[in-house]
């Protein structure tokens, strides 16, 4: 009994200690992180000085980074947040980068070499209007100055300190200012607009002091259409709103006059409905229509010559001024697998400066964007490099014909990420092939043997390093044993399927869908989500897996939907269906057919149901389980959460035996005067749950309640689903469901008054965390709801076990009366957070832990005791025993126990966890902008060898133990024989 | 003694007193009102609800409380429909309406009479338990303005229902005068592989119980304990610093293991060699064995 206690107690104090943190030279051996910066919007090379060179690059997700130009890394970059749009990017002095954010009301400079913030100034103005940059190197008082439009004012400002100089407002109503021009050597500035969309004003203004010198305008019959390009500093090219008349508008000394010209007078064929093309080459404009893009040459007084018609999707880049007087600008065009990068003159439109064809991989789709640069070659002509981004987010630096590096920027905007299986190792490869040489092997453990022994000198300790983080075994196209090695299969926003190697991260396969491609039939295609197709692992191991990328043309929950299947080993699309019903909702069901293909239920918005695959066999696997199909819609709008059950066949169109008519079972409709719904969460299809009793204290049992039926749901007071603090505390609340999404039951229903979304939720097991702001308390709070079965509780008793006089095996049925009871407790926490995830691990006996990501862009591991409702402020000893913690008011957050360790996930979006084969491990796996991957062990590998394990010292010390048995031996039987002849 | 006596007789006339008052109100516990009378007040409420059982026949309305100008009387129905049909009458739930000061309003002593089945909807019921159907009932989400803002449904299998007679089971979750949701279902349990049985009484018994939401327990807040938590916490933040013994256990014991055995050899050693050459007294067997073949070396 004393020898029980003292293992328990052993046990006790061994488990006291969960936290698990790395060790510094742990660092990237389990764990790789990959920085990306998402879809460039506007690139400024700074080429000039010696050193670095360098481009600067604002982009879709609001970030500014520069990047080194001669490999593509990032060397500082800043995320400016979600609100915080950038409007242009421009250098100022050579060493300070501007940008113009949030509609133009913040104008920041930052330090080139090292991403410093030098100034940041606000410009307000009179209304909104749109903003615009332009560097001039102007000298106003001294100061070198930029020239900003926002707002609807007119500002001058130092690029010294930030300071406004001067400013002008144009308060007129009806004004859009589109261009603001400095004719180059002048000192003044023109700026350009439409007034109520028909009258061309501009305004002639003294750079020097802001004074209005001159002020013109012009009505137009028609109606003007957005955009200006500019042609030259005195010159505009414009379209009427029904794009098809094309007005040439100079404005030399003030003086406006216009021209105008059909556009069918420059084409032969009607073009349709045309759209003028950014761009700012000196004497050339173009318009796209829907066949081609065509540029225009402005001729003298007005005077249109079409100079090119190109039907490729063709790129232009705006003009590089290349020498005194001489502007350079670039086109991309695509033939076939090839890209052509065209650098021409703006003067002469027939010779090239540079032609170059580059092979282009097809999976980046097309040229989005180009920016271009120049330097002196070595032969002191002119050389040309290429900035491109292209359709799936990439971003290329071509120069001499070749792509000097590449960034997959697309993996920025992750939408979904599943998992798949590498292929199992086959007999015939040894092992040997893969592994390096027997005495590359044994030099390797004779240095671990050395580093273990601390005889290491620090050459050694650096080569041990590298081998660790190098070691060829995690990186390996094969399963293994601990099955740490997968492929995770990541949905960009672009339409891009990425795999993963989750060894080191390298991309294995990328495959732009052609099921998301924007064509005709499909304007506006975005990728909803991912599944598992198919996971052969039994009688179907030839099979590649597969994986369903489900998407929809448009934004609408409406618009049809589109399916695509692809192949997870080798990223090929083997199948691409466009559906004839929108996609509201795909529910994977847990069965198979005989190619283990999951049969999946895609919901429509008309609550129709169709199954997929669409064979006989998947219908007769279905029609067994017709009847115990169930699903469930949220309608956040309303507030209301309707439950479904399949009726019959649909009626209506002509047999499609695929599809299914629904009736609706039962519904939950919230006073819409009182919540709001702001957050559901479920559990996860594929968590397993390792014991359904929980030992507590006295010696007693409390069973879970464990439903995959269960469904969490969060609403608070509308008027309090704003910011935070927009409410007063008597104003809001907070209310929490825990639904069963079978018969639509509320199995409990609490109120936090006082409280505040925005609420993360996970639910795990029968337990739900989440986390809300309490008003009251001006804190960020956590609660528990544990939710435990009472109808099993009478089988405690030991007798009614033995003679099986018990309802442990008896199936569960949603339809009995749920007798539960909730516990629940809730606790401060110090941080908000931006997603929430629980470990998994394969069999679920390992102990939880909560993944958090913190505002901070890390995620930080918190141990599911310290949420447990049953803390109190003295445990008894008992209590204590199981590892019940005293109870505090707040969660303690342990500097150790952040996983990202150093890292930063920029832009944290969601944390995914995924089981390894080994019962201690689970795979972690953090996107947002930034891209991070761990093992994460809950309670430490108890079932393995550390890595760092050194095999060579345990086999030197058994052969050390046998040598020394063998001595002692012979030792002992000499001795014996002495003994004996004695 | 006196005036224990005085005050023992008091309060057992009062009990006579309010004794047969309360057996007046024949089937309305008095639970109720403490059950649902708080509700305005949810921090005091007991979290488990006590079922009320209401015999299948109206009971006859009672004017007792209407002195009480907050309160009013209403009636909601409940509909109920087989399988895919049309909903149809099937009950009314009838409530008091509780206003209260801060303007709120909340349902007490909700009673409910159900209709009993025709034999139209007798029939069509065992239709649904042959087919293993879902028998269906809806209430309206608001009882001031039914149907407010959409039905609340909510749906049973059919099978779940007949014991003795038909059992029935209703949850309402209200918040003020609105219906959130009801959970319909058997009183006990319903096991999967769900029998076809008919009822040996077509007649329904009832049980309702209105859930109100329940108040969500407060943070801890400690004052003067902020110590000793901070000692719990400290406990458990220990960095997990692996010791020698924790690295290196795997070594240290065979290591331990080869000492010992080197000592115990080396502490053999000298017993053997005492032994050899004056045979202890403890082991005299081993001697006997050991002089025998030497004596008989010598012999020879």
């Amino acid at each position: 009994m004393a020898i029980m206690s003292f293992i328990f107690v052993f046990f006790f104090f061994s488990s006291l200690q969960p936290i698990l943190s790395l060790y510094e030279d742990q660092v990237g051996l389990m764990d790789w992180h990959q920085q990306y910066i998402g879809k460039v919007k506007q690139a400024v090379f700074h080429t000039h000085k010696t050193g670095r060179k360098r481009v600067v690059a604002s982009t879709e997700q609001n970030i500014i980074a520069t990047l080194d130009l001669r490999s593509g890394e990032i060397f500082w970059r800043h995320v400016l947040g979600p609100n915080d749009v950038v409007d242009g990017i421009d250098i100022a002095l050579g060493k300070y980068v501007i940008t113009l954010s949030s509609g133009g009301s913040i104008l920041r400079a930052w330090n080139l070499p090292d991403g410093q913030m030098v100034w940041e100034s606000s410009l307000h103005g009179p209304k909104h209007s749109k903003s615009l940059l332009l560097t001039t190197n102007l000298i106003i008082e001294k100061d070198n100055s930029l020239i900003v439009f926002s707002n609807g004012r007119l500002n001058a400002v130092s690029c010294i300190d930030g300071e406004v100089l001067w400013k002008k407002d144009f308060e007129e109503e009806s004004l859009e200012v589109q261009q603001v021009i400095q004719p180059p050597g002048s000192d003044f500035i023109y700026v350009v607009g439409f007034a109520a969309s028909s009258q061309f004003e501009t305004y002639k203004i003294n750079a020097k002091n802001g004074e209005l010198l001159k002020h013109e305008s012009t009505a137009f019959s028609g109606r003007f259409s957005g955009e200006v390009s500019l042609v030259s500093s005195e010159t505009v090219a414009a379209l009427d709103s029904t794009g098809s008349i094309l007005l040439t508008i100079s404005f030399h000394n003030g003086k406006i006059s216009s021209q105008q010209t059909p556009v069918s007078n420059l084409l032969e064929d009607s073009p349709g409905l045309a759209v003028i093309i950014h761009s700012s080459v000196t004497g050339i404009f173009a318009i796209k229509t829907d066949a081609a893009t065509i540029f225009i040459r402005v001729i003298g007084e007005g005077k249109l010559e079409v100079v090119e018609k190109t039907n490729h999707e063709t790129v232009v880049s705006d003009a590089l001024t290349i020498s005194e007087g001489q502007q350079a600008f670039a086109l991309v065009q695509h033939a076939g697998s090839n890209i052509h990068l065209t650098v021409k003159p703006a003067h002469d439109w027939d010779s090239n400066l540079l032609k170059e064809s580059i092979k282009m991989d097809q999976q980046r789709g097309f040229v989005h964007k180009v920016f271009i640069n120049n330097y002196i070659r070595t032969d002191r002509s002119h050389g040309f490099r290429a900035l491109i981004v292209m359709e799936d987010h990439s971003l290329l630096l071509l120069q001499q014909g070749a792509i000097v590096w590449s960034r997959e920027d697309g993996l920025a905007s992750i939408i979904d990420v599943t998992t798949s299986e590498l292929p199992v190792e086959k007999a015939g490869v040894s092992v040997a092939k893969v592994e390096l040489n027997l005495f590359e092997w044994l030099k390797g453990h004779v240095l671990k043997l050395k580093g273990t022994l601390m005889l290491a000198t620090p050459e050694d300790i650096a080569a041990i390093q590298y081998m660790r983080l190098k070691s060829s075994e995690k990186s390996k196209m094969t399963r293994d044993h601990n099955g740490f090695r997968k492929l995770l299969i990541a949905l960009t926003r672009a339409g891009k399927l990425f795999a993963l190697h989750t060894g080191d991260g390298r991309i294995v396969w990328s495959h732009l869908l052609q099921s998301l491609h924007k064509s005709e039939s499909c304007r506006q295609p975005i990728g909803l989500n991912l599944h598992q197709w198919q996971v052969p692992h039994h009688h179907a191991l030839d099979e590649n897996p597969s994986v369903l990328v489900v998407g929809r043309c448009g934004p609408s929950s409406d618009a049809l939907g589109v399916l695509s299947l692809v192949d997870s080993y080798t990223g090929k699309e083997f199948s691409s269906l466009r559906l004839v019903h929108s996609v509201a909702q795909v529910i994977p069901l847990p069965y198979t057919d005989s190619t283990e293909q999951r049969l999946h239920l895609l919901i429509d918005a008309d609550k129709h149901a169709h199954l997929y695959p669409k064979t006989p066999e998947a219908i007769d696997i279905f029609q067994s389980e017709f009847s115990n199909v169930y699903w469930y819609s949220v309608d956040d709008d309303n507030g209301i959460i309707k439950g479904y059950a399949l009726k019959t066949k649909c009626s209506g169109n002509v047999a499609d035996e695929f599809c299914f008519d629904s009736r609706e079972l039962w519904s939950i409709v919230l006073p819409s005067e009182s919540e709001k719904i702001i957050t559901t969460a479920t559990r996860k299809l594929n968590e397993a749950v390792h014991t359904q009793a929980k030992l507590i204290a006295d010696q007693d049992v409390m069973y879970k309640y464990i439903s995959s039926n269960l469904l969490f749901v969060a609403t608070v007071a509308p008027k309090a689903s704003g910011e935070i603090g927009s409410v007063t505390p008597e104003e809001s609340w907070l209310v929490v469901y825990l639904i069963d999404t079978v018969t639509g039951r509320v199995l409990h229903r609490m109120t936090h008054h006082g409280s505040q979304g925005p609420v993360q939720a996970v639910l795990s097991e029968n337990w739900v965390v989440y986390h809300y702001f309490n008003l009251r308390a001006h804190r960020y709070e956590m609660s528990v709801i544990e939710i435990y079965d009472q109808s099993r509780a009478d089988n405690k008793d030991v007798w009614k076990l033995v003679v099986g006089n018990h309802n442990l095996t008896s199936p569960v049925s949603s339809y009995s009366r749920a007798e539960v009871i909730t516990k629940s407790q809730s606790y401060f926490f110090t941080h908000s957070l931006k997603a929430i995830a629980v470990t998994l691990t394969v069999k679920g006996i390992t102990s939880k832990q909560l993944l958090i990501g913190t505002i901070g862009d890390q995620v930080l591991a918190l141990d599911k005791r310290f949420l447990d409702p049953r803390r109190s402020v003295n445990p008894t000893q008992a209590e204590r025993e199981e590892g019940i913690i005293p109870l505090t008011d707040s969660l303690p957050i342990i500097p150790q126990s952040y996983i990202t360790h150093s890292l930063r996930v920029e832009g944290l979006q969601s944390i995914i966890t995924v089981a390894a084969k080994l019962e201690s491990t689970t795979l972690v796996f953090a996107h947002g902008l930034d891209l991070f991957f761990t093992h994460y062990a809950p309670s430490r590998t108890y079932d393995s060898l550390t890595e760092d394990f050194s095999y060579a010292l345990l086999l030197i010390t058994i052969v050390a133990l046998v040598a020394a048995i063998f001595v002692t031996w012979i030792l002992s039987q000499r001795k014996e024989l002495q003994d004996r002849w004695r | 003694m006196k005036w224990v006596k005085v005050i023992v007789s008091f309060i057992l006339t009062l009990s006579f007193l309010s004794f047969p008052s309360c057996a007046f109100q024949s089937d309305e516990l008095l639970v109720d009102d403490e059950e649902f009378g708080l509700e305005g007040a949810p921090q005091h409420r007991s979290p488990e609800p006590i079922p009320t059982r209401s015999p299948p026949v109206t009971s006859p309305t009672r004017k007792r409380h209407s002195d009480l100008d907050s309160d009013s009387k209403i009636q909601f129905s409940l509909d109920h429909a087989f399988g895919d049909s049309d909903f149809s009458p099937a009950g009314t739930f009838s409530a008091r309406l509780k206003t209260w000061s801060h303007g709120g309003q909340t349902l007490t002593k909700l009673r409910f009479s159900r209709n009993s089945f025709s034999d139209v909807e007798k029939e069509k019921f065992k239709n649904l338990l042959e087919s293993d159907d879902f028998y269906r009932i809806r209430l309206p989400s608001n009882v001031l303005n039914p149907p407010g803002r959409d039905f609340i449904i909510s749906s049973v299998k059919a099978r779940c229902l007949p014991r003795e007679s038909l059992d029935e089971h209703f949850v309402i979750h209200m918040e003020g005068v609105n219906v959130l949701a009801v959970n319909y279902g058997s009183p006990g349990s319903c096991p999967y592989p769900r029998n076809l049985k008919l009822p040996a009484k077509w007649s329904f018994s009832s049980h309702t119980v209105l859930k109100n939401s329940e108040q969500a327990p407060r943070a801890p807040v400690f004052t003067e304990e902020i110590l000793g938590g901070e000692n719990a916490e400290g406990e458990v933040v220990q960095p997990a610093e692996r010791s020698f013994w924790a690295k290196y256990w795997m070594y240290l014991i065979p290591l331990g293991l080869i000492v010992m055995n080197a000592i115990t050899q080396a502490m053999n050693m000298p017993e053997e060699q005492a032994t050899g050459q004056v045979p202890a007294q403890g082991q005299p067997s081993a001697g006997a064995v050991r002089r025998g073949p030497s004596s008989a070396v010598r012999r020879r």
